[in-house]
């Protein structure tokens, strides 16, 4: 039935598996080619399955509104499995999601204590710095966000058991989400996830120290427990520990999964931008030095305003997301028919949206591939007036959850760091750019900058 | 000037009560937000912009 929906065409006509080689050479343009080539509704061939990749307004709106029973995350990411490991789902049904988020974490009234802890972990990235000096943006930020995200999610006292080693084994774990996945997520013979699945190994390694060393304190107030504790604290009906340290490890893998490469990603293109974008740079930077200036009261805390308006640093975030979304292609599979722009897809087709796309219709935001923050400057609100094609966060049901924490995070960083330093590149600016050889879109190496403490 | 809540979209996140808590309402039963003034004054419509504009879940518009 999809026969009748156009197929994009093949930069690896021999491939055995239709588009996956280009999927796997140049997603960015195998996806821009379904809608130059097909329009608004187009195919292509991943492994023995078709998928309808949908672009623009009316069509996104019918994929991001339908419900979890038409079309379904679980079974779209074959890539995640090895890496949450067996029994820990992809994602949760909206009626979990939403009792969750009516729980804890990402709630509203819960920020305020994540914009501190946040605020605390870049602090402490930064303490060792120096007058000037330079970092890797992906090693700095993927560093960063494990700690802002396992002291969040997870809670602080496990994340002060974390150092630069978990970090790196999070990153090989990254680095395992190959295309092939959709093939056989356990393929012979392929070094990524090799490595990833020594990794993971790596990382159920540290979590089972951490846990030796809880049972070896012994009980702690109930204040200062974490997640953990209450993990380890469960039993079953024998006495045994309801869940191994493999499944406490798979869950935090997947809690952090997330929030890290996307906010990492984000904070390391967001400077890049700014540093390619010297005039936005300079605005965002007095922007910043008058909302912290010293007033009658003291010092406005970061923890404080990272919940607030900044109108410039928010809309230079939101063209960055706009340019350079973490993921690039969004995901379902049909439980049952599905119908879409008059084509009915017959259960079982994978269906997906393309963030990447989207973001850059010409029609809805002129002049595409400029950066532009001006697009969200009153009066102009191009990312409300285009809810579905302006799409980094996704949009409708699954929109992600944890875009206002996503929001509050990267305005608290660029808050500390451009208070404090002054940044350029070290290397020119065009060699800056991702590696996009896997699903898990990372800045390619190197991505370096100097920096230099702010005199003033 | 009207306030617009689309129910469908809303996950819950009371940033509106935070926002515009004279205009959304939050409903503990359901989970969902509420309109409690479909036609705010005019001295609500800097909150409402803001409501809308901070939606985690982009649930909320307005209409002149």
């Amino acid at each position: 039935m999809t026969i009748t929906i156009p197929e994009v065409s093949r930069r690896f006509p021999d491939s055995p598996h239709g588009h996956l080689e280009d999927l796997r050479d140049d997603p960015i343009d195998l996806l821009h080619r379904v809608r130059e080539e097909c329009g608004d509704i187009g195919r292509f061939r991943l492994a023995d399955r078709d998928v309808v990749l949908v672009t623009g307004a009316e069509a996104n709106e019918a994929f991001f509104r339908a419900p979890d029973d038409i079309l379904d995350q679980a079974a779209a990411y074959p890539f995640m499995t090895p890496i949450f490991g067996k029994g820990v789902v992809f994602d949760t049904t909206p009626e979990q999601r939403q009792e969750a988020l009516k729980n804890q974490a990402l709630k509203g009234e819960m920020m305020r204590g994540h914009a501190a802890t946040i605020e605390n972990e870049i602090n402490r990235m930064v303490a060792g710095w120096g007058d000037e000096g330079e970092i890797d943006l992906l090693d700095f930020f993927a560093e960063l966000t494990i700690y802002t995200t396992s002291a969040c999610l997870i809670g602080k006292p496990f994340r002060e058991e974390l150092d630069g080693r978990f970090a790196q084994h999070y990153h090989d774990l990254e680095r395992g989400t190959d295309a092939l996945a959709y093939v056989d997520p356990y393929m012979e013979g392929v070094e990524s996830f090799r490595i990833r699945d020594a990794a993971r190994l790596e990382l159920v390694a540290l979590v089972q120290a951490i846990i030796d060393k809880r049972h070896a304190r012994g009980k702690v107030p109930r204040e200062e427990r974490d997640l953990l504790d209450v993990l380890i604290s469960l039993r079953s009906e024998d006495g045994s520990p309801h869940f191994s340290t493999d499944e406490i490890t798979g869950m935090f893998i997947s809690m952090m999964f997330a929030g890290h490469h996307t906010s990492s990603g984000t904070a390391a293109w967001t400077l890049i931008e700014l540093l390619r974008h010297p005039d936005v740079m300079v605005d965002i930077v007095a922007e910043l030095d008058d909302l912290y200036a010293d007033g009658p009261e003291g010092r406005v805390e970061v923890s404080f305003q990272a919940l607030r308006s900044i109108p410039r640093l928010e809309a230079a975030l939101k063209e960055t997301l706009r340019l350079h979304p973490p993921l690039i292609l969004l995901l379902r599979v049909a439980q049952t028919d599905f119908e879409i722009g008059g084509h009915v897809l017959p259960a079982g087709t994978m269906v997906g949206a393309s963030p990447r796309v989207s973001n850059r219709i010409a029609a809805d935001f002129p002049d595409p591939d400029a950066f532009d923050p001006g697009r969200y400057l009153d009066p102009n609100q191009a990312d409300l007036q285009n809810r579905w094609t302006w799409i980094p966060f996704g949009a409708g049901k699954h929109r992600c959850v944890g875009n206002a924490f996503a929001m509050m995070q990267l305005k608290a960083i660029f808050s500390v760091l451009l208070r404090d330093y002054e940044f350029e590149m070290s290397q020119p600016s065009q060699s800056y750019r991702d590696d996009t050889s896997k699903m898990v879109i990372q800045l390619e190496r190197p991505a370096k900058v100097r920096y230099r403490r702010r005199t003033r | 000037m009207r306030a617009l809540a689309d129910l469908e979209l809303c996950q819950g996140h009371q940033s509106c009560q935070f926002e515009a808590p004279l205009v959304f309402g939050y409903d503990d039963e359901t989970d969902k937000v509420t309109v409690l003034d479909e036609h705010p004054p005019e001295t609500e419509r800097d909150n409402l912009v803001r409501a809308v504009r901070y939606c985690p879940a982009m649930a909320l518009g307005m209409e002149d």
